[in-house]
């Protein structure tokens, strides 16, 4: 009995720790989505650009973590604005294959760009020091890194969602999210607004792929590879909501790490099956609109 | 309890988004050949009642009825092969069909031939034909082979009509007919919903009050979701609750 | 029945559209004369016939039902591993092998059309996908009927009609797929000009005025994505009759996006998207593999890009373009 709860405690811990790494990641995209209708699948490619950027510079160049977490956010960030500028509005509106074929694209050319700088293997992790060893919470320790992951998460949502809420900025990213031509009829810059989420979506997936390199490893088919657990959160969470992919991410967290740790033979086997089931049962997610 | 069905009925039709009630308790008859017309100000949910009755949207609560029978559980589909058909506020055609196609395929779900997998559409020459016929009817056969896009939006607005008779309702439900039209095209517009076949019972939504106390035999006024008032357009012209509401903001053409 | 004469023109094109072209007996001329005039490249040229089916069964779902699915080698797999099976297990006649293979992919076609055709969007994209991924990882597990990584082995394939062995230059391969390719073109190209064909435009065009017109318009779908499966799966078993084998790769989700690929490049919608499609993507590959494989994803995504951006509609539509171009030159 002790055992099972020992393990259940464990189970939810690295669960919620992937969960954060899966909603930093998703919330981009589920955003995007319901902002400007696009399907990016190539999103998965800023979070792995942020685990690339961020452990090249603590690796090779002895940065300091927060600073390369830092420096990896603003310029994924950045990239993801001018990649919008010139090519993703070109698509706004566009046939829905069009997107999809041009984000498949991207995600080759990323892929294929990443194995030629950084080969095919996946880049080391190792947390500074401080961040090492275990953590005495309450009634057992917990590995420090996993715990900094939660942490950190906690403080990114808060601060995401506060945002939202609170600022003009944010105000118009619901509006806007929520209704695109009356939007625009009320003098939002859209252009401008869509510009804007999107860097920011990539900023946040591209720490949540630097925080996160210690659960999800970065290597060239990290976009491939967690693409349809990305895609799970957003499309259970419900497309363009905000709050649903945090409570799917939890699910998805939880669930997985609970399968591979309950019956490791069958992996993903039994989230894609409840996915199903979930979606079968409400199409439009947990928090979508019917 | 009556004897006579009405060719369309809602009895206590609800719909809320979330909080937000878009229709409450809407008790409505449509007569067999009635010419009626349904009017409200902007919100008032119109479209949305529209939307309700051919099954686009799942309403909260209410039956509808079609010619006497509850159709509130089947989908939209299955209200249109009763008798049932609709126009759109905005042009809902194939674009990069012509027009002629655009009818024909109305006119093949409608003789049942549309899911055939085997035989070649072109062949099923009495389809092609009562499309014409349809065209025809409306006097606008010369733009049979013109793409849709192509058409001045007058047109198109009775390329829409042309398509909603093509399905042979028994029940037609008119959004706007005449809405954005210019007002040379306007008359046909008119003209054409004037000489619809009597047997037809036609709902129109309308902003244009001229139109709708020329065509309309019948009106209901729509505020805010619910009925304000049902009569003759003597009886609303004069009642000052929907002067008061609406006919303050009438259109002038 | 008065009409002028646009009007009649119209209704002689409506008639006709389905009558057959002397243009559409290109592709089968250059199919037949290539097997004569390159007897080295056959086992290349039957790999070429074989996509060129897995793309025309993605068309009729993708360019004429407009449903956009990552996952259609689940079918294609589904296809070859029946077959496969079906040969390790000593039913070695390859015509009933394919089409079990194919009822098995189109019983799976429905099954999850029934789930993943009530989505729309990123959803149905997703749900495509994840059902290629849960079988690729359910192959993978079920590793002793699956032969897993490995593939299976030890499938044997008898003489097709009991006269046409499988011989080593692919001949009868080549051939083989090329009869059952010209089948399913038939097939397709009949549906495709059919009212069930022209409904499924419809829907693709504009969902809601379909509703609008009474269409069953799950079951239309339905319908078209079974057909697609079936014939992916055709498609997948003929692959692993031509090399008696078959592996994990042709469930992989690599493999969807190749065939996904292969139409873009091509033209969707057009019918013959694949037919140019494939041998492009299939010989560049050929080409490309053999000079530097890791240079293959970098170039094809480029590729990829500058096609959605410039030339939306393929090679078919930069035609298309320019007969139109050189129309407006030759009028006066």
């Amino acid at each position: 009995m002790q055992d099972v709860f020992a393990a259940s405690i464990s189970i939810a811990f690295h669960g919620v720790a992937l969960a954060m790494v899966l909603y930093l990641v998703s919330v981009g995209l589920s955003i995007t989505m319901g902002l400007m209708g696009f399907v990016n699948l190539a999103h998965g490619a800023f979070a792995a650009a942020g685990g690339y950027v961020a452990l090249t510079l603590m690796n090779d160049l002895g940065v300091p973590f927060p600073l390369s977490l830092a420096i990896a956010a603003f310029s994924v960030g950045a990239a993801s604005m001018v990649l919008e500028r010139l090519l993703y509005s070109r698509l706004y509106g566009e046939h829905e294959l069009s997107q999809v074929m041009f984000t498949i694209g991207l995600i080759l050319v990323t892929t294929g760009g990443a194995k030629a700088i950084w080969g095919p293997l996946s880049l080391p992790m190792h947390p500074p020091s401080y961040l090492r060893g275990d953590v005495d919470l309450w009634f057992r320790s917990f590995p420090t890194y996993r715990s900094f992951i939660i942490a950190a998460g906690v403080v990114l949502v808060t601060a995401l969602w506060l945002g939202l809420e609170r600022t003009r900025f944010g105000a118009q990213v619901r509006a806007a999210v929520d209704n695109r031509r009356m939007a625009q009829s009320i003098g939002i810059n859209t252009s401008r607004l869509f510009t804007l989420t999107f860097a920011l979506g990539s900023a946040l997936a591209a720490l949540g792929g630097a925080i996160g390199s210690e659960i999800w490893a970065i290597d060239t088919s990290y976009a491939q590879e967690h693409l349809v657990y990305f895609l799970i959160v957003v499309a259970v969470g419900g497309l363009g909501s905000i709050r649903g992919p945090f409570f799917a991410s939890l699910l998805l967290g939880v669930s997985d790490t609970a399968f591979k740790y309950l019956l490791p033979e069958f992996g993903a086997f039994f989230i894609y099956a409840l996915t199903l089931v979930l979606l079968l049962w409400r199409p439009q997610g947990l928090f979508g609109r019917a | 309890m009556s004897t006579s069905a009405a060719a369309l009925e809602t009895r206590g039709l609800c719909k809320s988004f979330g909080a937000l009630p878009v229709a409450s308790d809407i008790d409505f008859r449509l007569e067999q050949g009635a010419r009626h017309a349904l009017i409200g100000p902007n919100g008032a949910g119109k479209t949305t009642f529209v939307n309700l009755v051919t099954g686009a949207l799942p309403p909260s609560a209410g039956r509808i009825y079609l010619g006497g029978e509850d159709v509130t559980a089947l989908p939209q589909a299955r209200r249109v092969k009763r008798g049932l058909a609709r126009t759109f506020q905005i042009n809902t055609l194939f674009r990069g069909l012509s027009v002629l196609e655009n009818v024909a395929l109305a006119i093949g779900e409608r003789m049942g031939v549309a899911g055939d997998l085997m035989r070649p559409a072109g062949s099923r020459s009495g389809v092609i034909e009562r499309a014409f016929a349809a065209l025809e009817r409306l006097g606008i056969a010369e733009d049979a082979g013109r793409l849709v896009r192509e058409l001045p939006y007058g047109r198109q607005r009775l390329v829409e009509i042309a398509v909603a008779l093509g399905l042979e309702p028994k029940v037609l439900l008119l959004d706007e007919p005449a809405a954005g039209v210019p007002g040379a095209e306007n008359g046909t517009i008119v003209e054409t919903i004037e000489s619809l076949p009597a047997e037809i019972a036609v709902l129109i939504i309308e902003h244009d009050m001229d139109l709708v106390f020329r065509l309309a035999r019948r009106i209901t006024v729509l505020v805010q979701g619910s009925v304000l008032v049902e009569g003759t357009p003597a009886e609303i012209g004069a009642d000052p609750r929907v002067r008061e509401v609406y006919l303050g903001e009438r259109e002038h053409r | 029945m008065t009409a002028t004469a646009g009007a009649e023109q119209a209704i002689g094109r409506l008639a006709g559209r389905h009558r057959l072209r002397p243009l559409e007996a290109l592709p089968w001329v250059i199919a037949i004369a290539a097997y004569f005039l390159f007897p080295d490249y056959l086992p290349l040229g039957a790999q070429v016939l074989i996509m060129v089916l897995f793309a025309l069964s993605l068309d009729l779902i993708l360019g004429y039902g407009g449903i956009i699915t990552l996952g259609q080698a689940a079918f294609f797999g589904v296809g070859g591993y029946t077959a496969g099976l079906l040969g390790a297990h000593g039913w070695s006649e390859p015509i009933t092998g394919l089409l079990a293979a194919g009822a098995v992919a189109g019983a799976f076609g429905v099954v999850t059309g029934l789930i993943v055709l009530r989505t729309e969007k990123l959803t149905l994209l997703m749900l495509t996908l994840m059902v290629n991924v849960m079988l690729y990882e359910a192959a993978n597990k079920a590793s002793t009927i699956t032969g897993g990584s490995d593939g299976l082995q030890g499938v044997v394939i008898s003489p097709v009609l009991g006269l046409f062995r499988f011989d080593i230059f692919g001949r009868t391969a080549y051939l083989y797929a090329l009869a059952v390719l010209f089948l399913a073109w038939l097939l397709v190209r009949r549906i495709v000009h059919s009212p069930f064909g022209r409904s499924l435009t419809g829907i693709r065009e504009n969902v809601a005025r379909m509703h609008a017109i009474g269409s069953p318009v799950l079951l239309r779908r339905l319908t078209a994505y079974t057909i697609a499966a079936a014939l992916s799966g055709v498609a997948g078993a003929l692959l692993t009759q031509a090399t008696q084998f078959v592996g994990q790769e042709s469930l992989s989700v690599d493999r969807s996006g190749g065939v996904l690929i292969v139409l873009i490049l091509g033209g969707f919608g057009r019918l013959y998207g694949a037919f140019v499609g494939a041998p492009l993507y299939m010989i560049a590959q050929d080409r490309l593999s053999a000079l530097d494989p890791s240079y293959w994803p970098l170039a094809i995504g480029a590729l990829l890009i500058a096609v959605v951006m410039l030339a939306r509609g393929g090679v078919l539509g930069i035609c298309d373009t320019l007969i139109a171009w050189l129309r407006r030159r030759g009028r006066p």
